[in-house]
């Protein structure tokens, strides 16, 4: 058993000013398996691979690879000792090529100083055809799919003679086939001998690649477990501490009054052709593939783009918004999918954050009335239940899940009559997650309307009261209660134009 | 809003930890680092030269100071914004130049200063309309800008500086009067100081600059006017600029035109030692106070210790450096944590 031991990690303390980010972790990665690391936003996973791939050292505790005593003191490293580190965001140059970003920073030399790129393509080549792609090594890599700028990353690790492959979060931007082929490589690498940690939020996937499952909550470990003698259930049950019973809240039967209609909205290419209405009280799926416009068609709403044709009436009333600030007015709410680069204000207070579409409301002879900046603030932390050290907090130290809510709280704060949300779920935790979905039903039952944009089929499903349909700019079809199904959505996703008319 | 962060951290620490510890918090706030660092060179410095505590030499570095200082406090909130703004030595000299100019062919020197600040506003909402509405580049905007105000200011002069005789005593006392024996001049900077970093902290319309330089997009998403709140910061430092060299014309009561040269580069300067991220959303007006008087302290020590004036601009370099240096080491591990 012992010599089976790849890498063990013993005792793993590590404190950030205010947080203990892990507390005593111990866990052992064998030879050859894939060990799928689990755990909410937060819950230290982040912490304990940069201090394994040598990007952060430990306060405390020691690791040991190959029965050798292991301390990194940088990533250049843990390279060398043979971890390799594929992050979530890619850290490939896009402007040169796969053979030049998998020999980056030790391209083999000739002649004096001149870089060989001759063997550096050759070499990569040979690693390419390992995995059947048929990618040449002279492409520049942001001609490249994310799916095989990723396996660029594998092969630049593997060239290293790594012996532990860390994967973080692998599958969030790959499609289902991808993720297929991803999951060939790895049992491929397994064969190899090479043991892979494997991090992801989604358990379908962790169940189906990963061998041993080990689950970390508030920075310390919870349990490592095999993956046959467990279940979705009892990880899920472990990562937030308690057993979610049900992922979704009841369905409102009965919607209220129309608050917003839309008739013939058309945008260019972006969409055509697009009437709905939102009731207050219900939830409304937008639906669709990813680039079916249904993004677009909120945005263009809600004055943060432009639409061509087509009315809008608030409570009966045309209207227009040009910009952000008059949807506001009128209480209309865009929750941004986007959220660092278009949602949050990372490097301010969390106060401050969610403030900002209250200003008028804090405002006192021109100046910001501190006192109802507090209560105001305080209120939404308290209603969503935002984990912080406290008000002046920068948002950039939240965890995904609680930076979600600040966002979420900053529209609240408007008192919205309609609230678009744009994958309002997509990156954040479990827990987090439910907290949102049972928030959002809340709302709901207090008159708002509130229109959910998704590519998370069972959220859809889950969620809504009344789906609308997209595909390429156009509305496909429009279902109601029991008709919202998986079979029914995908059919009309993918419903061709000239059927609709 | 960083100032808070750091009053509440002092809290906390005289609270939960001994003196040491409070100290160590206290450091890592740039306003109370720069403070004792003024505090020590002074000491060190009247140590090796009598001179410095005279009355007479430190009124004279405080007049010194106020012309940069006042031009520092609207390249803060610049910086705040994530822009600076480069015209602003220049749009201090041709403020100068063009109350001087009209004073020669007998326009009243208040009226024709009054003329002039609306001058350096027009060139502040000149370069906020370019950046703000139509969307160019501070850098580009500015920068043409600072090329035309200085070039305008030697066409209105034929190059060689104007001097004023016979001006009104009353012009005369705003740059170089007295007020029970402080200086008019840095009275009216310690005044805009106050002001300012009050407004910068607590005014509504301020705290939308940090907004706008913490995210952009986001701003305008929240509903924030991001074209008028960029167009309002560069008319402010177009005014402060102007304001700025009206005074210095007061003070020599010579128009020239090559007044402010460099100010702009002096003042992002300061700004940054003082705490100000070129990649804005963060800065206060008291932290760049304190750097243009930290780099006026060392300019002193540097004349009173007969050192040559070459060595200024390399010192100040230095300064520049050592400051970032200093925030990139105390902030680092802020950066990777997650």
């Amino acid at each position: 058993m012992e010599d089976k031991v790849l890498l063990r990690i013993r005792n793993i303390t590590k404190i950030f000013p205010g947080v203990k980010a892990l507390d005593q972790v111990s866990l052992q990665v064998e030879v050859g398996e894939v060990h799928a690391l689990v755990g909410e936003n937060g819950a230290g996973k982040s912490t304990l691979v940069n201090i394994i791939s040598g990007v952060l050292r430990p306060d405390s505790g020691e690791m040991t690879l190959d029965q050798r005593k292991y301390a990194p003191a940088n990533p250049r490293e843990s390279q060398i000792l043979g971890i390799g580190f594929v992050h979530q965001e890619m850290a490939l140059c896009p402007h040169l090529s796969i053979a030049e970003n998998v020999f980056i920073g030790r391209l083999p030399r000739k002649l004096a100083a001149l870089a060989d790129f001759e063997k550096a393509r050759v070499e990569t080549g040979g690693l390419l055809k390992k995995f059947a792609t048929d990618l040449d090594p002279k492409t520049k890599v942001q001609e490249l799919t994310i799916a095989n700028q990723q396996i660029v990353e594998i092969i630049k690790a593997l060239s290293l003679d790594c012996r532990l492959l860390i994967l973080d979060e692998p599958t969030s931007s790959l499609t289902e086939a991808e993720t297929e082929n991803l999951f060939q490589i790895i049992t491929d690498l397994k064969s190899r001998g090479i043991s892979i940690l494997y991090i992801s939020h989604r358990l379908s996937e962790v169940f189906q690649i990963c061998d041993r499952i080990s689950v970390l909550r508030d920075g310390g470990l919870v349990k490592t477990l095999a993956v046959a003698d467990t279940s979705e259930d009892e990880v899920i049950s472990q990562m937030v501490g308690r057993s979610i019973e049900a992922f979704y809240p009841a369905k409102h039967p009965n919607a209220g009054e129309e608050i917003l209609r839309v008739e013939d909205l058309s945008c260019g290419k972006k969409f055509q052709h697009i009437s709905f209405s939102v009731r207050g009280g219900e939830i409304l799926g937008l639906s669709g593939l990813i680039g079916a416009g249904r993004s677009e068609v909120a945005r263009a709403l809600c004055g943060i783009d432009r639409y061509e044709k087509g009315q809008v009436y608030l409570y009966g009333k045309k209207i227009r918004f040009n910009n952000s600030y008059e949807a506001i007015q009128s209480k209309i709410a865009y929750l941004t999918e986007n959220r660092k680069t278009e949602g949050l204000f990372l490097k301010l207070a969390i106060k401050t954050n969610i403030v900002v579409t209250s200003l008028k409301t804090i405002t006192r002879r021109k100046l910001v009335d501190r006192g109802k900046e507090e209560s105001l603030t305080r209120k939404y932390i308290e209603i969503l239940r935002i984990k912080t050290a406290g008000l002046q907090q920068k948002v950039l130290n939240l965890s995904g899940g609680n930076q979600q809510k600040v966002m979420v709280a900053k529209w609240l704060a408007i008192n919205p009559v309609v609230l678009f949300m744009d994958e309002p779920t997509r990156g954040i935790d479990v827990g987090a997650k439910t907290e949102i979905h049972y928030l959002m039903r809340e709302l709901c039952n207090r008159g708002i309307g509130i229109v959910l944009i998704s590519s998370e089929l069972p959220e859809i499903i889950g969620m809504c009261d009344r789906v609308i349909v997209m595909n390429e700019g156009l509305k496909t079809g429009e279902l109601v209660g029991e008709e919202i199904t998986e079979e029914n959505i995908m059919r009309l996703a993918a419903a061709k134009k000239n059927k609709i008319a | 809003m960083d100032r808070n962060l750091g009053e509440q951290t002092i809290k906390r620490g005289l609270e939960k930890e001994g003196m040491l510890a409070f100290l160590g918090k206290a450091f890592a706030l740039r306003e109370f680092t720069l403070f004792v660092i003024i505090i020590l060179c002074s000491v060190v410095l009247s140590f090796f030269t009598p001179h410095f505590l005279t009355g007479a030499n430190i009124s004279t570095t405080a007049i010194g100071l106020a012309a940069d200082g006042i031009i520092a406090v609207g390249m803060t909130v610049a910086l705040v914004l994530g822009g600076f703004d480069l015209s602003v030595g220049s749009v201090m000299a041709l403020s100068g130049v063009v109350a001087g100019s009209l004073y020669l062919s007998g326009v009243n020197i208040w009226l024709a200063a009054f003329v002039a600040l609306i001058f350096g506003m027009l060139c502040g909402l000149i370069n906020g309309y370019f950046i703000g509405h139509v969307g160019l580049n501070p850098f580009i905007t500015t920068l043409g800008m600072m090329s035309i105000a200085r070039g305008a200011s030697y066409v209105l002069t034929q190059g060689s500086p104007l001097s004023l005789p016979g001006i009104a005593r009353s012009f005369k006392f705003i740059g170089g009067g007295r007020i029970l024996g402080f200086p008019v001049m840095v009275l009216i900077y310690v005044l805009i100081v106050i002001i300012m970093d009050f407004a910068l902290r607590r005014s509504t319309a301020l705290r939308q600059v940090f907004y706008v330089g913490s995210n952009e997009k986001a701003a305008s998403l929240s509903g924030i006017n991001v074209s008028k709140v960029k167009t309002g910061v560069f008319f402010l430092t177009g005014t402060l600029a102007a304001i700025t060299g009206i005074l210095t014309l007061s003070r020599f009561t010579v128009a020239a035109p090559n007044a402010g040269m460099s100010a702009e580069m002096r003042a992002i300067a300061a700004c940054v030692i003082g705490g100000a991220s070129l990649s804005g959303g963060e800065g206060t007006i008291i932290g760049s106070a304190l750097g243009v008087i930290l780099l006026a302290l060392v300019n002193n020590a540097l004349i009173l210790l007969n050192v040559s004036v070459y060595w200024q601009d390399l010192i100040t370099g230095m300064i520049l450096i050592s400051a970032v240096l200093l925030d990139f080491f105390t902030h680092r591990s802020s950066f990777l944590h997650k």
